[in-house]
């Protein structure tokens, strides 16, 4: 790793040697709430003013470049006796991350094992995944925060720098050629003595603004063994079976395929949409049977994909504690709740 | 029964044009121009459908038809009689937009006191109108196409999958899945009420689209929590009277609202 610092206006000239030859995706502010307060959201940006670099978190994660809503796998064309398949992972270019909290970094390290590390790997993501540029941006936690309960408050590897706001200038992390490279177009310094300690202390201030944590401690046991516990049943009660935690999630990943066939009967294609496992036929099979008829059968798996069945799988979590799902659940279910409720810890 | 002529293949499968017939009974007809709307795709759409009765679009009726595509809720006596008519004759019932599956729009007359709707109507000049009911209250309905009005977009697909021999299915899940797909900012942070935590989707959230909440027309999803929405209203400040509203706007709560008029102040229904 390299270490360098960088005067805040000197990362206007890095963004306008990024953006101009690359899409750049940012946090902008999509709109305000009643109360006022901002509302964020990942978007592409073609000026450096418009990205918020103090952003919170964006209500919904940048998941719709590497993983789409809704995507065209695969189709054919049928010309007179002649046929054409027509497969497209869909991205023309690479994007440029500038600005991804670490929890969003740690998102796409998760994805990596699952689309990218198994035995089918998943062409469509590898595609948008390789060659992507992250910048990672520091930030301060929110009440809804728990990444740091999670492991994921800090990003190891995923991303090619790191910047740490230290007032009139940025503590930069280097971790790949192709950023440190682009820094060659900046003026950067080498970080002196007082702007390491500075830093330092920096991230253990940030530690300190947790306010809300989730005991992970022996979760996965914990999970199995109270599979038959009475609060799935009240949190059931509460769930719209809405699909939105799902939805704003960064590491929800699972989808259905639809075949459709065009109007015109010479073309068909295989479409991709993200689905949710609290949707009623997520485990609904040919015939009609439903496994999981019940919503409390289905919020209680989306609990034991991330914090049980994935931790035996790779021996983490797949939750990074953004608190996303939370914060968007118009029912007020929370990770935080669920899982101390599970616990049997008073709330 | 119509004589099925296999028109075209598909992947060497005949394709088969079915005999369609449109009615409307008592409605705005906005779903029969809804599907004239789309001239990109018109023609194709009409060669799929061997169209014997269609009154937005052509003056010469048939009484022979395979399909029937009813729109509008029904009103009147003679409408109940001829109702049962095409169901007589249609090997498969459609029931074309949101008045034909729950009442739509109009059966919110059906609280309103008949006498006072007839003037506000009419005026001097009454005519015969009574409660506004769903098809399937009179005929068995074999397929319903949700929507006020329906979007093009899902009939097409849902001729296509006739043509073709596939089952139609409609999304189970509501508006909000596609609703975040868009990005929308949720209304309720907006501080305005919506119902597509509730409401079945395929609409592709048309109305948080424009930011307006939804008002349901599509009816309940499969799996509907209303006892939980009806708690998030209140928690954002909307009284019952505003998740009332909308419930009653298009008829396909029924079932609920009517519940809720008895225990206005109850929390919870009971199951
Ligand atoms: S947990 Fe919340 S966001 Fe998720 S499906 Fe249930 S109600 Fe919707
Ligand atoms: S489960 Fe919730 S808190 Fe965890 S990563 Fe997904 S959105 Fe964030
Ligand atoms: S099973 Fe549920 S929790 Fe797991 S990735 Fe799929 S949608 Fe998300
Ligand atoms: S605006 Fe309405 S449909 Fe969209 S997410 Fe919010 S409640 Fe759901
Ligand atoms: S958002 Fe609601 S009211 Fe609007 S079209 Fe969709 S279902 Fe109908």
């Amino acid at each position: 790793m390299i270490f360098k610092v960088i005067k805040k206006e000197e990362l206007k000239h890095l963004f306008d040697v990024l953006a101009a030859e690359n899409r750049v995706v940012g946090p902008v502010e999509a709109g305000r709430d009643s109360n006022g307060r901002p509302i964020y959201a990942f978007d592409q940006v073609s000026d450096f003013n418009n990205i918020c670099l103090d952003y919170t978190t964006t209500k919904i994660s940048a998941k719709r470049y590497f993983l789409p809503y809704q995507e065209d796998l695969a189709g054919f064309r049928i010309d007179g006796k002649d046929w054409h398949k027509k497969i497209n992972y869909n991205i023309e270019s690479p994007y440029i991350f500038f600005g991804l909290h670490a929890c969003d970094i740690n998102a796409l390290n998760k994805l990596d094992k699952v689309l990218l590390g198994s035995v089918y790997p998943m062409p469509y993501y590898a595609a948008k995944r390789k060659n992507m540029f992250i910048i990672g941006l520091d930030c301060i936690p929110q009440p809804y925060c728990f990444c740091r309960s999670m492991g994921a408050d800090t990003a190891l590897h995923g991303f090619d720098m790191f910047l740490t706001d230290m007032g009139g200038q940025y503590f930069a992390e280097i971790l790949s050629d192709t950023a440190f490279n682009f820094l060659k177009n900046i003026k950067t310094a080498e970080p002196a003595y007082a702007d390491r300690m500075r830093y330092i202390k920096i991230i253990a201030e940030k530690k300190r603004k947790f306010t809300v944590r989730v005991d992970t401690t022996d979760l996965a046991n914990i999970l199995d063994m109270e599979f038959q516990s009475d609060v799935w049943k009240q949190w059931g009660e509460k769930c719209l079976a809405c699909g939105t935690c799902s939805q704003v999630c960064p590491t929800c990943y699972c989808y259905g395929v639809e075949e459709t066939v065009n109007i015109n009967f010479h073309e068909a294609k295989k479409t991709k949409m993200l689905y949710s496992c609290n949707l009623i036929d997520f485990a609904q099979v040919a015939g009609g049977h439903n496994f999981r008829l019940k919503r409390d059968a289905r919020l209680k798996y989306r609990y034991y994909h991330k914090h049980r069945g994935f931790v035996e799988a790779y021996e983490e979590s797949l939750c990074v504690g953004c608190g996303r799902c939370g914060e968007a659940c118009l029912a007020e279910i929370t990770v935080p709740a669920v899982i101390s409720s599970v616990r049997g810890e008073e709330s | 029964m119509a004589d099925l002529k296999p028109v075209r293949t598909y992947l060497g499968m005949p394709l088969y044009r079915p005999k369609t017939a449109f009615f409307e009974l008592s409605s705005c007809e906005g779903c029969q121009l809804q599907l004239l709307n789309n001239e990109a795709s018109l023609l194709d759409f009409l060669s799929l459908l061997d169209i014997v009765n269609f009154r937005e679009a052509m003056t010469e009726k048939s009484d022979e038809f395979e399909i029937a595509f009813i729109e509008g809720s029904v009103t009147r006596s003679d409408e109940v009689e001829r109702l049962k008519e095409i169901r007589k004759t249609a090997n498969t019932l459609v029931a074309f937009g949101s008045c034909a599956c729950f009442g739509g729009v109009n059966q919110m007359k059906n609280r309103l006191g008949s006498e006072w709707v007839k003037k506000e109507v009419y005026g001097d000049h009454p005519v015969e109108s009574g409660f506004a009911r769903p098809l399937e209250d009179i005929v068995t309905v074999d397929l319903k196409i949700f929507g006020c009005p329906i979007k093009k977009k899902e009939v097409e697909k849902i001729i296509i999958n006739i043509a073709l021999g596939k089952a139609v299915v409609h999304p189970v899940y509501p508006v909000c899945m596609e609703c975040k797909a868009n990005e929308n900012i949720c209304l309720f942070d907006l501080g305005e009420p919506c119902l597509g935590p509730i409401t079945r989707g395929g609409c592709d959230s048309w109305c948080p689209n424009s930011r307006f909440g939804c008002w349901g027309c599509r009816g309940p999803a499969d799996d509907a929590n209303i006892d939980q929405l009806r708690e998030i209203m209140k928690k954002h400040g909307f009284s019952e009277e505003t998740l009332r509203d909308r419930l009653e706007c298009f008829g396909g709560f029924s079932k609920y609202t009517e519940a809720f008029r008895k225990n206005p102040e109850k929390k919870k229904e009971g199951k």
